[in-house]
């Protein structure tokens, strides 16, 4: 099937105002064949499963599985959704025995704090590029968490390894779709065109493709098995359209990197955008009578109304590139000559924060929507990203969202209040984009690690603080380095000597994990540095309802680059 | 020395305590002294003498191992002898050794050798005029609980039979002896009043110049390369300077013995493997100690003390050692071992915690002092099994300086006589073969035996690392059905099997010198012996087969065996394999399969020492060959009065006691010389026929049943080649379950026989036991055709009579519940006089009663000639033995109790001859 090429052209997108399958513009005629093709297969699906009296659902995943596992990735998803495991299943009944007789036990608050916890190191050679491993751990708020993390090798094309935090709201649906499928966009951006049409041919002839990424999962990390069928065309759209651009620059320079990177996101955010509309054309109320089929996670829909924020870093052959949309943020861990441990940001915030993404919000804006565009450090006086995946709120035209409203009462009555009326003074959308903000950074042997988290751990956190905790943890986890005792010491003093060190060890070696030890330090900061144990029960045993209002959901990820 | 004194120049401030080397005793040691040319020219700094092209001995290793074995050579008269040292004399573990000489050992015949080395070292300094810093301090072994104080009196008893002085003392005699030691939480110590300190570089330095005087060349910076061997025998050594053609080579290499055995022509495996060792050297304590307070050796802190220059020096045996060396690093000399304070600390801990009052006593240094260990924690000698004329002494697991006297007598006698003057078997090169040599294994195994030199050992205690290494194919059926295993040589063996149900985990670690929890399994085991039939997995027995093309195989056997082997073909011969003084090489069964080809079974650990054994003494013939077939074939044991039932099920051969006039005598129609023989048999039921003869089990074609169980009890042994082994177990297990059968494990077969008076190899028997000691002059054929081994000493001691008898005693007054139970090496008294000790024990469940097994002897005569053993002498008195301090009245018998048997007088044989106990 041969598809024009699409160009996402962001500010062309501003430009028109809506995105509107109806009103495609003329410079993308390619969507028309691409939107057909959804919508007979979406028929299909349905007069199956009608036929077979089988749900929908069953039927598309029955699809999705097989496509998945042949064509996608080398570890296939678990057949069954896995929910995040929440250590404190019964957290509220603890929390009231907790008032009651006293707090958790050490063995209780451990088993919370690395219930995700996950590490992996990679094996040395020219495919970890420079990566010796990585730390991570997430632990829920909200319930059920937004936060997502994922990493990955590529394993075709020039390789690298990517690792990605993401946070949602309104939903985890648009972060659990996200973690997902970006980094197949990404690997679709940056393979060669012969690779591609090799790709391309193997899945037309129904041969085996080589798996593009190799996934590196906590065993209990969100895989939803729906959606896929749509996800794995849109990506094979994609490339496809790649392909057809026909201009492969051969400059395997790293600008390379970040143009994929743009494009993965772009291209991401709008394939949510138009597998959401394409969904609502298809499923008035009256055919959506299929139980569950609204409700469903990982419906369209319900990705396109959620959002979430991304900030991914790609490291290869001694560079990283770091693409950030949202307010999440990599921080790299440099280690000065005297040992002294300094904290590199990589990422710029996109929120009110940043005076100069308030000054661009402001400027995509006519001056007449000044003061209602960024109210209360919100936009619209709503979001709190500036930038984000998902969110068609704040996307599409009014018209389209009336539609939405109207057609589908039944998916809204599923996703959160806030989203079911129109934003207050949306006059110009779009308001919200997927434009990521890309860093590069030439690795240094001074460079030890790079820590990415939600804004769950830079709210409780300053960056100095995270980078020196995890540095003094690498530090304690290598070899200490030895004590030479002067002369004169005595035995006494050099037993205490021995013993407190020994304290100090175990304390840095309680948590194996680096990711943990932030964890554990960021909830129990007594504000001397040191873990307040009372303070971190009282942090985890809050109870569920309470708990968002003290800590949003924290995921860390910290990738270890150079050994001290 | 001038050369030692250049390396104490060269590395005292950094890494030597200077005053372990006290220069006074080099200088002194003088240029007088050193008569030997060749080390005269070592003075001259770059001028090396010349590598000699000849000698007669080549020893490699400058230690105080290699100068012990060239002194000790020297003495015994051998000329000729060249010593080779990599670097400097005494520049490896020497050097850095703590210095302590203390005689409280695990096993007899490492006091033995310690209290030697102390006698030696004290009279050196007067033969040399060397100053070696011996001090006598004697030692304090601190009990902190109660089970190390009775492993303490069970010391105490041991040491006092060699005739060492030790006393148990109470806590407050230890404050009394040693000012510092807190004993607050003591039970009480051993004290060893003759143990002492003394400066092991300046023992080195002694031994050296005492060599050197008797015409020994010593010639340092000269590294050996490798050792050329030319059929069997070493022809010459390669150094770095040139090469030596010599007859004998040893390696006393230390660290560095593994990788001199593997660079020889042919490999000889070494197997030991290096820890590292701290011990902390303090500045004198403000009241300088005074340098003859007793070492203190607390093995429950896991650290040892002694006075070292008016402070202390304290090291110890860490639970996590840290082994290096393991790729074998060529390293020259000990250089720059690092020190970890860190890694230290539950040491200092435990000092401090002993010594509280010496807290504020100063740091001088940290020592990392690499040790050697081996893989059974015991030191490796002898001659090598590959290679003739190749020696080994090393591997001495951080006792070099207590053990290198004795040993290196004793290797001097061994490369002298052809055996040494004691029983070393404990300590032979050949206990070990090629499957303990893997690096891996090694150091595994050693971070286990390091911090066992202190661990509390209680009677049948297992390694636990390097395990499953060699297995039975039903290993994992016998282990899912709840067998607990034991290692020997490499093989797992069930001790015996866990009933479901039972509390597995407190099984395993219970750790107690009284009733052990196993007590009623094994039981139980043994009532299924007795009564039904139990199955035993005993494939880890040493197999070879000896076959020739004429009568070659028949002619070696009979003069390598007492017994006589020219028996009708299947027949099965219990005979010991004696050395010119008539003790036991080996004790095996020994099956003719045809007329030129024979099936011997030896024990388990026999599997090198046999086979070196046999090869020495295999005439260099085409048609002569000697395999070991351990690996082919799978044993199983099937003991009971139904065996034989189970058997004939299986087999579909009638069994019926008419078919068989003896248990043991199966006839079969088809072999007519068989039957005849059966038939003699039968008619002269006074001789036992033990019998093999190949049948099919089940399926399973070609399996060689035999007629004997190791245990005395009725039943068969089946030999199963490895591919049926689990069709053979099934089926016998599945038939069986009608007649009651079970798994059963080697502690109801360990009771069985010693109840029944089975004596062992290697631990009841040595090469220095003969069979007229042990009552089987039966199994001697003085009269047969040819010469054999050892006759010419059996005829004389049975001229001039034995001088000690194997003995059985049955302990009386002895509450199985509540009383130390009996383990090895326990006093056993007459009448109140020491009169010898227990060699193994076991608790029979039939006379519900401890039996020993030992060897008891007449006091010396008047001119301390040794009396002649009389029946009378053993059953005439009151006998004794003594468990951790402790006298228990018991009976001494010549003979089994006849009344355990049904068929009383064949068994009486019997049941002396099944005697394989694999142990």
């Amino acid at each position: 099937m041969a598809v024009p090429s699409i160009i996402y052209n962001k500010t062309e997108e501003m430009n028109s105002a809506s995105i509107n399958i109806h009103l495609v513009p003329p410079k993308h005629p390619a969507v028309v064949p691409q939107l057909i093709f959804l919508l007979l297969l979406q028929v299909l699906l349905v007069l199956e499963a009608i036929m077979l009296r089988r749900s929908i659902a069953q039927a598309r995943r029955c699809w999705l599985e097989i496509r998945q596992s042949r064509y996608l990735s080398t570890a296939p998803a678990p057949p069954e959704l896995r929910r995040l495991h929440y250590p404190a299943s019964s957290r509220s009944r603890r929390c009231q025995a907790g008032q009651e007789t006293g707090q958790l036990s050490l063995a209780q608050i451990n088993r919370m704090l690395k219930a995700n916890e996950h590490s992996h190191i990679l094996p040395r050679g020219p495919t970890s590029h420079g990566v010796l491993g990585f730390h991570s751990n997430t632990l829920p708020s909200n319930h059920p968490s937004e936060d997502r993390r994922s990493s990955a090798t590529c394993l075709l094309g020039r390789g690298g390894v990517l690792f990605g935090v993401f946070d949602g709201h309104a939903g985890p649906s648009c972060a659990q779709a996200i973690s997902q499928r970006l980094f197949y966009y990404f690997t679709v951006a940056m393979l060669p065109l012969r690779t591609l049409q090799e790709l391309d041919r193997a899945v037309e002839e129904d041969r085996a493709v080589p798996p593009l990424l190799e996934w590196h999962k906590h065993p209990q990390d969100h895989s939803s098995p729906d959606g896929g069928a749509i996800s794995f065309h849109s990506l094979r759209n994609y490339w496809q359209e790649r392909l057809d651009e026909d201009d492969e620059e051969d400059n395997e320079d790293d600008g390379r990197v970040t143009s994929a990177l743009m494009d993965a996101f772009r291209r991401l955010d709008y394939d949510v955008s138009v597998e959401a509309q394409v969904h609502l054309s298809l499923s008035s109320p009256r055919r959506v009578s299929i139980p569950g089929e609204g409700f469903s996670l990982s419906s369209p829909l319900r990705v396109a109304l959620s959002g979430s924020t991304a900030c991914v870093v790609h490291v290869s052959n001694g560079v990283l590139h770091v693409a950030n949309l949202g307010d999440s943020r990599a921080v790299l861990g440099v280690q000065e000559e005297d040992g002294r441990w300094m904290a590199l940001s990589l990422t710029n915030d996109h929120n009110a924060q940043n005076p100069e993404e308030l000054q661009r919000i402001l400027g995509e804006h006519p001056a007449s929507e000044r003061k209602t565009v960024v109210r209360h450090d919100r936009l619209l006086g709503l979001l709190l990203p500036f930038r984000a995946f998902g969110d068609v709120r704040f996307k599409w035209s009014p018209e389209m969202l009336s539609r939405l409203y109207d057609t589908r009462p039944d998916v809204l009555s599923a996703v959160s209040e806030s989203v079911r009326t129109l934003p207050p003074h949306y006059l110009t959308p779009p308001y919200l984009s997927a434009q990521p903000e890309v860093t590069r950074h030439l690795m240094k042997p001074a460079d030890k690690f790079l820590v990415l988290a939600t804004d769950g751990l830079w709210e409780l956190m300053h960056r100095q603080t995270v980078v020196q905790l995890v540095g003094n943890h690498v530090a304690g986890l290598q070899q200490q380095r030895p004590i030479v005792p002067s002369a004169d010491t005595t035995l006494g003093c050099l037993q205490r000597l021995l013993l407190e060190r020994r304290g100090r060890v175990q304390s840095v070696l309680e948590d194996q994990n680096a990711a943990t030890h932030l964890l554990r330090h960021a909830l129990g900061d007594d504000g001397y540095g040191s873990v307040d144990q009372n303070r971190l029960a009282r942090m985890l045993s809050l109870p569920a309802d309470l708990a968002r209002s003290y800590r949003d959901d924290i995921t860390i990820t910290m990738v270890h680059l150079n050994d001290l | 020395m001038c050369s030692c004194v250049r390396s104490s120049r060269a590395m005292a401030p950094a890494l030597l305590p200077r005053l372990l080397l006290p220069q006074m005793g080099f200088r002194l040691a003088g240029r007088g002294l050193w008569t030997s040319p060749q080390c005269l020219a070592v003075s001259g700094d770059s001028q090396l003498p010349p590598v000699p092209g000849q000698a007669r001995v080549v020893i490699c290793g400058g230690g105080i191992v290699g100068t012990s074995v060239a002194y000790h050579l020297a003495k015994l008269g051998w000329t000729d002898i060249v010593l080779l040292e990599q670097g400097r004399l005494g520049a490896g573990t020497t050097r850095l050794c703590a210095g302590i000489l203390s005689m409280a050992k695990p096993i007899s015949i490492e006091s033995k050798m310690a209290n030697y080395s102390s006698s030696l070292y004290q009279q050196l300094e007067e033969e040399t005029g060397v100053k070696t810093g011996y001090v006598k301090t004697g030692s304090l072994c601190l009990a902190q609980n109660q089970d190390r104080f009775i492993s303490l009196k069970r010391l105490a008893t041991r040491l006092k039979v060699l005739g060492i002085n030790c006393n148990i003392i109470k806590p407050k005699e230890i404050a009394k002896l040693h000012p510092l030691v807190n004993i607050h939480d003591l039970v009480g110590a051993l004290h060893l009043p003759d143990d002492a300190v003394v400066s092991s570089p300046d023992v080195n330095h002694a031994l050296a110049v005492a060599a050197a005087r008797q015409g020994v060349q010593i010639l340092d910076r000269t590294a050996v390369q490798q050792v050329v061997v030319e059929k069997g025998h070493v022809m010459a050594v390669e150094t770095d300077r040139g090469s030596i053609e010599c007859e004998y080579f040893v390696n006393c290499a230390g660290q560095w013995a593994y990788e001199l055995g593997q660079a020889s022509e042919v490999k000889v495996s070494v197997p030991l493997h290096g820890c590292e060792h701290f011990y902390l050297l303090t500045k004198p304590l403000q009241e300088p100690l005074a340098p003859n307070t007793p070492v203190i050796i607390d093995m429950d802190g896991r650290m040892y003390a002694r006075p070292w220059q008016g402070g202390l020096l304290s090291g110890g045996f860490e639970k996590n050692p840290k082994p290096i060396f393991t790729e074998g690093r060529n390293q020259l000399e000990i250089q720059n071992m690092q020190e970890d304070w860190d890694h230290f600390e539950p040491m200092l801990s435990a000092l401090l915690r002993r010594m509280p009052h010496i807290e504020m006593a100063e740091i001088l240094q940290l020592v990392n002092c690499p040790e050697s260990f081996t893989p059974d924690m015991r030191c490796l000698m002898g001659e090598t099994p590959g290679v003739s004329g190749y020696y080994v002494l090393a591997g001495m697991n951080s006792s070099g300086l207590a053990f290198a006297g004795g040993a290196g007598k004793y290797l001097a006698e061994w490369m002298t006589y052809g055996y040494p003057t004691a029983n070393v078997w404990p300590l032979d090169i050949k206990r070990f073969g090629n499957l303990q040599s893997s690096r891996t294994f090694l150091r595994h195994r050693v971070m286990e035996v390091m911090p066992l030199l202190y661990e509390l050992k209680v009677p049948r205690w297992d390694f636990q690392t390097g395990r499953q290494l060699r297995t039975s194919p039903l290993y994992d059926r016998l282990d899912t059905q709840g067998a607990r295993w034991m290692e020997k040589h490499g093989f797992e063996r069930p001790k015996y099997f866990v009933p479901p149900g039972k509390d597995l985990l407190s099984l395993d670690q219970s750790k107690t010198f009284y009733k052990p929890d196993w007590f009623d399994i094994v039981g139980a085991e043994v009532k299924c012996c007795k009564e039904a039939v139990c199955v035993i997995d005993m494939s880890s027995f040493t197999k070879f087969e000896l076959t020739s093309t004429g009568n070659q195989a028949l002619e070696l056997l009979q003069y390598l065996c007492a017994n006589d082997l020219d028996v009708p073909v299947g027949h099965i011969v219990h005979t010991g394999m004696l050395n010119e003084r008539g003790g036991y090489e080996n004790d095996c069964s020994v099956v003719r399969l045809s007329k030129n080809s024979f099936f011997i079974i030896s024990p388990t650990d026999q599997q090198v020492h046999c086979w070196s054994w046999i090869k020495k003494h295999m005439p260099n013939d085409p048609h002569l060959h000697l395999e070991d077939v351990s690996w082919k074939y799978t044993a199983l044991n099937l003991i009971g009065p139904r065996a034989m039932d189970v058997l004939a099920e299986l087999s579909y051969v009638s069994m019926t006691p008419e078919h068989f006039p003896s248990m043991f005598c199966k006839v079969r129609e088809t072999s007519r010389s068989k039957a005849a023989c059966c038939l003699f048999c039968a008619l002269a039921l006074m001789l036992p026929c033990l019998y093999l003869q190949e049948m099919s089990v089940g399926y399973a074609n070609g399996i060689r049943v035999m007629s004997m169980t190791h245990t005395g009890e009725p039943g068969f042994m089946l030999y199963i080649p490895i591919e049926y082994a689990l069709h053979v177990y099934n089926e016998v297990m599945s038939v069986g379950q009608k007649y009651g059968i079970r798994n059963a494990g080697y502690y109801a077969l360990r009771s069985l026989r010693i109840e029944k008076f089975f004596a062992f190899w290697g631990q009841d028997l040595d090469t220095f036991t003969t069979p007229l000691e042990c009552g089987r002059e039966f199994r001697v054929k003085f009269d047969k055709d040819t010469n054999f081994l050892g006759r010419e000493a059996l005829l004389q001691q049975r001229q001039e009579g034995v001088f000690r008898r194997f003995v059985m005693l049955v302990l009386e007054d002895h509450d199985t519940e509540l009383d130390l139970w009996p383990w090895w090496g326990e006093p056993v008294y007459r009448s109140g006089q020491l009169a010898g000790t227990t060699t193994s024990s076991a608790y029979s469940y039939t006379l519900e009663r401890h039996v020993c097994l030992g060897f008891v002897s007449p006091p010396p005569g008047p001119e301390g000639l040794p009396t002649p053993i009389t029946p009378d002498f053993i059953n005439r008195g009151d006998y004794e033995v003594n468990i951790a301090g402790q006298r228990y009245p018991a009976k001494a018998k010549l003979y089994p109790f006849s009344s355990l048997f049904t068929q009383q007088k064949r068994r009486k044989e019997d049941m002396e001859l099944s005697n394989l106990q694999g142990k």
